[in-house]
């Protein structure tokens, strides 16, 4: 095998007789690099400092296919209405809104975030509708150091024991409103004895916890616990076990479940016999269309409801009616409070997203005024201390609504307890 | 007592639901070896279609037919213009609908959107039956008839006329079938229609109580297996024998055992599976 | 071996390619991506352990991802309520996949086909159930979340995407490995002589029953090892990692990679993980087009992508 002269060219077929070429060359080379170098340079400071013309990216993720697609699309139209209104521009610059769908799965929920935060470069990010998708990203939103907002997961945890300083919440926590609902149920309804029927995850002991927790303490009576599978959509075996003689039954469910659970209370007599109050969440606009006559009388207690008879809510129902043909539930007002909320901290800061830390500690110190739902300022653990609405589905004007018929101010994840001392307490559970 | 009672009556009416689920599917895997993931498909196309109908038309009559037919025609076309060509192969098969599974869902959700809905009761069955204590809807009595004069109709088509003839021959050895001149690719793009037909009616006629809702497609899917596991596959006296036994425990388990509710259905299955596989009347 | 790479010449240099990509091309990926190709290596490693099952032994599994989520949730539990070292959550996660997957392989093993498809799904289901059911260990809906990253763990000086990917990558090759070596020696020969014609086998005097047994259970030890690096990968343990549409998913990954190959599940892996990632980035339809390009697969290559072009014996 011959061996062969390992030539350095400094440019391809061509030979350099004298060195007087080589160097300049080797001139037009370097100038070149450093022209590169410094456009690269001036690329990466101005993205630093995020002059005016780049936009603010947000990251979006919520279920948009598969069993929860509907109260996604719910959270993202809620948002897109409020972008809309304020033409996606804040602090200045443009918006750029990414959405993603996570399936409601939390390992895809997961990997969108990765997605969102590290090849889009997202400045800041907000959704998410399951509390296992909530729990599964705080660790790495945590450890992304970026702020993050749930408008909807409800998983009490996440603003008390588990919080996150980077994770804030717009939403509420499960048994917050239920807190509210205990007290009002034993002193204004004059409930004496209580059957619960709830979903059989965290959602649901958290808000028969919630309810039970008060209405124990004023002398009321649980007279049976009732956990329903997720999966379940003839509720009869169940429904056969409530004692007649209770004075109430407290049923926490949503969606679908809702929906059959209204029909087949009034199918095994139960409606009319024994008052059917609840959880906000069994008698939201995202199902109340659907349901009939069955569903009249029931008392529920939730942080809004469509028919809150305020000027801000007003305006809101009426847009979003007219944009999406139907009225909005409480997921819709979710991320639009949640939206006004991200913008007024955006424009806290000036629109320097940049800076998450920032970004992060505005979002925990905003008061935005105006919102549907009334007025809103954040705990020291990121959640919401809001109005607790106390509704009953009535028919007005041909549809049904969730009248309020009571209000609670300022109610906070903690009731009336020391913070301190119910986060020694164990979380509610089954 | 009353307890019992309800509950017994709970279990035919889940019994009535399932066994129109199941004598679907149980057809198809026994004249074709079909194991149709898209089955549980059926059942929901049905009862969308008869939402959309009912509302555009106001009868719930003209909803439930348009459904079993439209439903109908797309299990035939389903199954003579994808299924047939992998007729031994009942693996490819299975896949494919596991494919056509995941196309009729998001063509739901982005044809009906993910709003639940139910649809209305009849008037005429409107209210429940009250004896003494026992309070139980009439509509649930009506579908538990119904399902019993379909289950009597399929038997009797069955049992006693040259089709049934025809689908047993079939069912039992496809080649001699064809060797005695039935056109079994025509019989079975049929009985494949048929069972979607039935499933859909399931939808329809589980409707009022039961609904539809997004995802109710793999919600059913594995229920209708855990019948025709225990009936046998095949067998359409399994199908009836086995809705009514996975009913009642089904009714019975998440009432007197609600801890363990979800393994109630699965662990007969299992047991079944482990003992006879061919269930109590299929065959091998 | 030569006689199959004349009949399919294509294969030998794919290989060697996806080999060079997955082995050099992460540093150079943005960590999105790297992300992207630990999960398809992981899921590689899981589709390889069901390819023993349907590809080899013919036996086809839908309650597959029940060890893959219960070697997870081993390690979820030890590692967090037990606050146990990194190699005993391993080991435990493990063991108890693996005895799992002994005791399953006990009911499932007599029975073959329709049967064996609907009694692993059953079993499958009944695993989802206790996952979902069983709170005071598994968390329920919520899942366990929390578990410490593994790079630093073990003793690698630098932790991240790429060094995780790497050790994934480490952990692949050998499972491939000893999963080639498993299928060629006598023990995997005679498993494909029970897929092609089991009464036969026996006739020849071989246990059919011990050999599918040993089967599952080898399928479901190598499960667990994708599961504990499932749950590594994402820092938490969720029902959904064993629920019906995850062993389904998995299901497909298998077949329509081309089953009997090893390599094609991984192909499969790889493909739809990167095929549901990128689509879903640019349509909110993607379940719809997925569910077509299932159908058009099957229809095209009824035996998988990598077994296009192989003739059908028989």
């Amino acid at each position: 095998m011959e061996s062969r002269k390992a030539t350095v060219r400094l440019k391809p077929d061509t030979t350099y007789d004298r060195p007087a070429d080589a160097v300049s060359a080797f001139r037009r080379t370097s100038v070149v690099v450093a022209i590169v170098a410094l456009i690269t340079a001036a690329t990466l400071i101005a993205a630093q400092t995020g002059t005016p013309q780049t936009p603010i990216k947000i990251g979006f993720m919520v279920p948009l296919s598969g069993g929860n697609a509907q109260n996604g699309r719910d959270i993202l139209n809620g948002f897109l209405m409020y972008l809309d209104e304020i033409g996606y521009r804040a602090g200045g610059r443009k918006i750029e809104l990414i959405v993603e769908d996570d399936e409601a799965i939390p390992a895809v929920g997961l990997t969108k975030a990765r997605k969102l935060i590290e090849r889009d470069e997202v400045h800041v990010m907000a959704g998410a509708l399951l509390s296992s998708t909530g729990y599964a990203l705080a660790p790495y939103i945590t450890s992304m150091k970026i702020p993050m907002v749930y408008p909807v997961v409800s998983a009490d945890d996440l603003t008390q024991r588990r919080r996150s300083e980077w994770i804030v919440r717009t939403g509420w926590s499960g048994s917050q409103p239920n807190h509210a609902f205990g007290e009002y149920a034993y002193r204004t309804l004059g409930i004496r004895s209580v059957v619960t029927i709830a979903l059989d995850y965290a959602f649901g002991w958290e808000s028969v916890g919630g309810f039970e927790r008060t209405f124990q303490a004023q002398g009321g009576h649980i007279l049976k616990r009732i956990w329903v599978p997720i999966s379940v959509h003839d509720f009869a075996p169940y429904l056969a076990q409530i004692p007649r003689d209770a004075d109430a039954v407290y049923a926490l469910l949503l969606g679908r479940s809702a929906l059959q659970f209204m029909r087949q209370y009034q199918e095994f007599g139960l409606k009319g016999r024994v008052q059917l109050i609840g959880g906000g969440t069994t008698t939201d606009e995202h199902v109340l269309p659907f349901m009939g006559d069955e569903a009249l009388g029931t008392v529920t207690a939730l942080h809004y409801s469509a028919a809150l008879d305020t000027p801000a809510n007003k305006t809101f129902a009426e847009s979003y009616r007219t944009r999406y043909k139907k009225i909005p539930s409480y997921y819709s007002e979710s991320m639009y409070t949640g939206g006004k909320w991200l913008i007024a901290a955006i424009n806290a800061i000036d629109g320097r997203v940049e800076d998450r830390q920032a970004l992060v500690d505005a979002l925990r110190r905003v008061k935005p005024e105006g919102l549907p739902r009334g007025p809103v300022e954040l705990d020291q653990y990121g959640n919401p201390i809001e109005n607790v609405y106390i509704r009953r589905v009535e028919r007005v004007n041909g549809q049904l609504q969730n009248t309020v018929i009571d209000t609670f101010p300022g109610v906070s994840q903690f009731w009336t307890f020391d913070p301190a001392r119910y986060l020694s307490e164990p979380l509610y559970a089954r | 007592m009353t307890y019992f009672i309800v509950q017994s009556l709970n279990g035919l009416f889940s019994a009535a639901l399932l066994f129109l689920i199941a004598s679907g599917l149980t057809l198809a895997f026994g004249v074709m070896r079909i194991v149709n993931i898209a089955h549980g498909s059926f059942y929901m196309l049905g009862v969308y279609v008869a939402y959309t109908v009912a509302a555009r038309t106001s009868s719930l009559l003209a909803g439930t037919l348009l459904a079993v037919l439209v439903v109908a025609a797309i299990g035939f076309l389903m199954q003579r213009l994808f299924l047939r060509r992998f007729a031994a192969q009942p693996l490819a098969q299975m896949m494919m609908t596991m494919g056509f599974a995941l196309f009729f869902r998001d063509a739901a959700l982005m044809i009906w959107g993910g709003d639940p809905f139910t649809l209305a009761t009849p008037r005429w069955l409107a209210g429940s039956l009250e004896a003494g204590a026992v309070v139980f809807p009439w509509y649930r009595l009506f579908v538990i008839v119904v399902a019993a004069l379909v289950g009597a109709g399929l038997w009797i088509i069955n049992d006693r006329t040259l089709i049934g003839a025809r689908v047993r021959a079939t069912v039992d050895d496809p080649e001699i079938a064809a060797a005695m001149g039935i056109n079994v690719a025509r019989l079975s793009g049929s009985v494949f229609a048929v069972g979607a037909a039935l499933a859909a009616f399931g939808g329809v006629m589980g409707g009022p109580i039961l609904g539809g809702y997004a995802g109710m497609d793999f919600d059913l899917l594995p229920l209708a297996f855990v019948v025709v596991i225990i009936g046998g596959m095949g067998s359409l006296k399994g199908a009836l024998i086995g809705a009514v036994v996975v009913g009642m425990i089904d009714n019975f388990g998440k009432a007197l055992v609600p801890e363990l509710s979800y393994f109630t259905l699965f662990a007969p299955m299992v047991l079944m599976l482990a003992l006879r596989p061919t269930g109590l009347y299929g065959r091998a | 071996m030569a006689a199959r790479s004349a009949e399919r010449p294509w294969r030998t240099p794919v290989v060697v390619l996806l080999a060079a990509f997955l082995l050099l091309s992460p540093p150079l990926l943005s960590a999105y991506w790297v992300g992207l190709l630990t999960q398809a290596v992981i899921l590689g490693i899981l589709a390889m352990s069901l390819d023993l099952l349907i590809g080899y032994t013919g036996l086809p599994s839908l309650g597959h991802a029940g060890f893959f989520g219960v070697a997870a949730y081993g390690v979820g539990v030890l590692s967090t309520t037990y606050h146990a070292g990194v190699w005993t959550s391993i080991a435990g996660g493990f063991l108890v996949g693996t005895l799992l997957a002994a005791l399953f392989g006990l009911i499932v093993s007599h029975v073959r086909d329709v049967y064996f498809l609907m009694i692993t799904m059953a079993l499958g289901m009944v695993l989802w159930g206790l996952s979902f059911r069983w709170i005071p260990v598994t968390g329920g809906d919520n899942g366990i979340s929390g578990i410490p990253r593994l790079e630093g763990l073990i003793g690698l000086p630098a932790t991240g995407p790429v060094p995780f990917y790497y050790v994934a990558l480490l952990v692949f090759a050998v499972s491939a490995l000893l999963m080639m070596l498993l299928v060629r020696s006598p023990f995997g020969l005679t498993l494909q002589g029970i897929r092609e014609h089991e009464p036969r086998m026996r006739s020849l005097g071989f246990n059919t029953w011990l050999h599918g047994y040993l089967s599952y259970v080898c399928a479901g030890a190598f499960a667990s090892i994708a599961g504990i690096m499932w749950a590594y990968y994402n820092g938490f343990v969720s029902p959904t990692y064993l629920d019906l549409t995850a062993s389904s998913e998995l299901f497909l990954m298998v077949t329509l990679g081309g089953p009997a190959t090893l390599v094609g599940p991984v192909i499969g892996a790889g493909a739809i993980v990167i095929l549901k990632n990128v689509m879903s980035a640019y349509t909110a339809r993607w379940l719809l087009i997925l569910g077509i390009v299932y159908i058009v697969t099957i229809l095209w290559a009824p035996q998988g992508l990598w077994n296009l072009g192989k003739r059908r014996s028989g």
